[in-house]
């Protein structure tokens, strides 16, 4: 595991567990995310791993285990989404990170609004820094996109770039990415693995959350396979290669199916 | 990074200019074919006194719409503030009574909201059941509290909260003209430049959005009811204020010119943008309607006929001119005379970007 020896690492997750009445969504989660580590979480649907998100994230919390940020125990009864962005972990979703009717510059401000007396808010600042994140940290060279585009202009892709720029700009210790290359073309796709590389040279960690084997391979620095709620298997990049990451989970899906089956 | 702007684009982007556009119109029309009243001030004055009650409605109901909302109610807060005013100028001589009935007016609209806002934001209700089930409950309240029968209270007129709301400005202008103006731009900063505001947008744009961003959307759906509740409430004291005279049925025609001021207004009903000033004029066109036609001497039973043509016409000026097709539109106007070079240009290799997505 790429632990680093100084820095705590950025997210641990221990035995966590998630009940929907007597439904177990999750069972006994160990997860650890290391400092500028960039980690592939794979499963199918139903696997668990939006609601290992919304754990993450603070949309509901789990119903036992416990949750360290940065080697910080969080508190779990009065963690919410504006705590989980306190303790730096941003979320990037497949489709619902922006709105789209609204300009740019509102976007990148939404829930942390620079506001002047009254909560009035300062858009003047607002689209200052705006611009300096879509110019300077996502690199944007989008023809004709400036901070007053509506994002309903914006290609998936650069959407996304503008979702990742905005989490990188909050200082995230940890951005979550929910399955952010489904339904893109592969120029698309393209543009937002390097969004993901950016987030590794901003030495910041990344889980990456997909079923596209492709994709998360390239910038992972380690696969997290889950299933029915499990974690199944925790492998090193340089431990397998993509086509024995692929084959291996082919078959672990037939073996499941097998087993099924019997 | 320049954007390279048309003259489409650039007039499309000025909050209700297309509607001020129509209004115009509008009263160049009745000018032409209705000189005689339209070319005096009276009838513009007349307006400027009519109006405002359902401009006030519009201007809050365009706030709702725009989180994607709707309320049904805000008739019956107009009769109910404007019957909790009237019975506290009549039962109390105090000189602060006015004042006194006109908070407690004020404090009976956010009492309703705060109601509808429990009903929608915390039960789950649809507004638009909710709000029609809270417009009868509170009509109904109205009437059981007036026993049924109106109030006259024409010894308002010389009282000060008179003067203030709704008194002549150099005994011609109605100040109820300038009040509403003044909640126009009022509620324009607080949609456009204010956390609130931004809350409604991104809510009726998609509540998801808004929740995972960490916007409470229970709670801003909430105040938003009161906000909506305490404005209809205004407008019940400007309309009582004005006629010096409740009566239970008060607000009951008021339904369908405000959700049709805010739709030519150009607020789409969608949720997730809202144009204050659209609805301002969208009031005036809807309120100089009537009045207009039956001046031009022509039978009054084209009123209504009238009336749709208008509203068709300029909700479909809206829908061409609204962001998206504003370029669309110009640079197909740009492709009739350049065909050429409209296939070279930036914005076509956008556009193959768009159908590829």
């Amino acid at each position: 595991m790429a632990k680093s020896p100084v820095k705590a690492s950025a997210l641990r997750m221990v035995n966590v567990e998630k009940y929907f009445g007597s439904v177990c969504a999750l069972k006994k989660i160990n997860l650890e995310v290391g400092h500028n580590e960039i980690v592939g979480l794979i499963g199918d649907n139903g696997a668990g791993k939006s609601t290992m998100v919304k754990i993450l994230t603070g949309v509901f919390p789990p119903t036992s285990g416990e949750l360290y940020i940065a080697g910080r125990k969080v508190d779990l009864r009065s963690y919410n989404v504006k705590q989980a962005h306190a303790h730096g972990i941003e979320t990037v979703y497949q489709d619902k990170s922006l709105g789209e009717k609204q300009v740019l510059w509102r976007n990148f401000f939404i829930g942390r609004e620079m506001t002047l007396p009254f909560g009035f808010l300062d858009v003047k600042k607002e689209k200052e820094i705006a611009n300096e994140i879509m110019v300077n940290t996502i690199g944007f060279r989008g023809k004709g996109i400036t901070v007053d585009s509506r994002v309903s202009k914006l290609s998936g892709g650069e959407r996304q770039g503008v979702a990742i720029g905005r989490a990188m700009h909050f200082d995230a210790e940890l951005i979550i990415l929910d399955e952010p290359t489904v339904a893109l073309s592969l120029k698309e796709v393209a543009k937002v693995l390097n969004f993901v590389h950016k987030i590794k040279e901003a030495g910041k960690a990344c889980i990456f959350i997909t079923h596209a084997m492709a994709d998360v391979y390239e910038v992972s620095d380690r696969f997290v396979i889950m299933d029915r709620g499990e974690v199944v298997a925790d492998i090193a990049k340089k431990d397998i290669s993509l086509k024995a990451l692929d084959e291996f989970l082919l078959e672990y899906s037939h073996g499941m199916k097998d087993k099924a089956e019997r | 990074m320049k954007q390279r702007t048309s003259l489409f684009g650039f007039l499309g982007g000025i909050e209700g200019l297309a509607v001020a556009g129509v209004l115009i119109l509008l009263y160049a029309v009745l000018i032409i074919t209705a000189t005689p009243v339209f070319t005096g001030y009276r009838i513009y004055m007349s307006f400027l006194q009519t109006v405002p009650p359902i401009l006030v409605c519009a201007l809050g109901l365009t706030l709702v719409i725009t989180a994607g909302e709707i309320d049904l109610s805000f008739p019956a807060v107009v009769a109910l503030s404007g019957f909790i005013f009237a019975w506290v100028f009549k039962n109390f001589h105090s000189p602060l009574a006015p004042w006194v009935g006109f908070i407690l007016a004020l404090a009976c609209g956010a009492l309703v909201g705060y109601v509808n806002g429990l009903l929608v934001a915390k039960i789950g209700v649809p507004s638009i059941m909710a709000t029609l089930a809270s417009q009868f409950f509170w009509y109904g309240v109205t009437i059981l509290l007036a026993n049924g029968l109106q109030l006259d209270i024409a010894g308002v007129t010389t009282n000060i909260v008179h003067t203030i709301f709704v008194g002549r400005v150099f005994k011609v202008v109605p100040m109820q003209g300038f009040w509403s103006l003044g909640l126009t731009i009022f509620l324009w900063f607080i949609l456009n430049r204010h956390k609130f505001g931004e809350e409604i947008m991104f809510i009726g744009d998609n509540a998801n959005v808004a929740q995972v961003m960490g916007i409470d959307v229970a709670a801003t759906k909430m105040k938003l009811f009161i906000w909506m509740g305490v404005i209809a409430a205004f407008a019940g004291l400007l309309l009582t204020l004005e006629i010096n005279v409740f009566y239970p049925t008060q607000g009951g025609g008021f339904l369908l010119p405000t959700m049709a001021a805010v739709f030519i207004g150009g607020t789409s009903i969608a949720g997730g943008l809202g144009s204050m000033f659209g609805t301002l004029f969208g009031a005036y066109i809807i309120g100089s309607l009537e009045a207009g036609i039956v001046a031009t001497t022509i039978s009054g039973y084209w009123v209504q006929l009238m009336e749709g043509l208008v509203m068709a016409a300029s909700i479909s000026l809206n829908a061409v001119l609204a962001a998206g097709n504003v370029s669309n539109f110009s640079t197909r106007i740009q492709r009739w005379f350049k065909p050429m070079r409209a296939n070279h240009n930036g914005e076509e290799s956008q556009k193959d970007d768009t159908v590829s997505r």
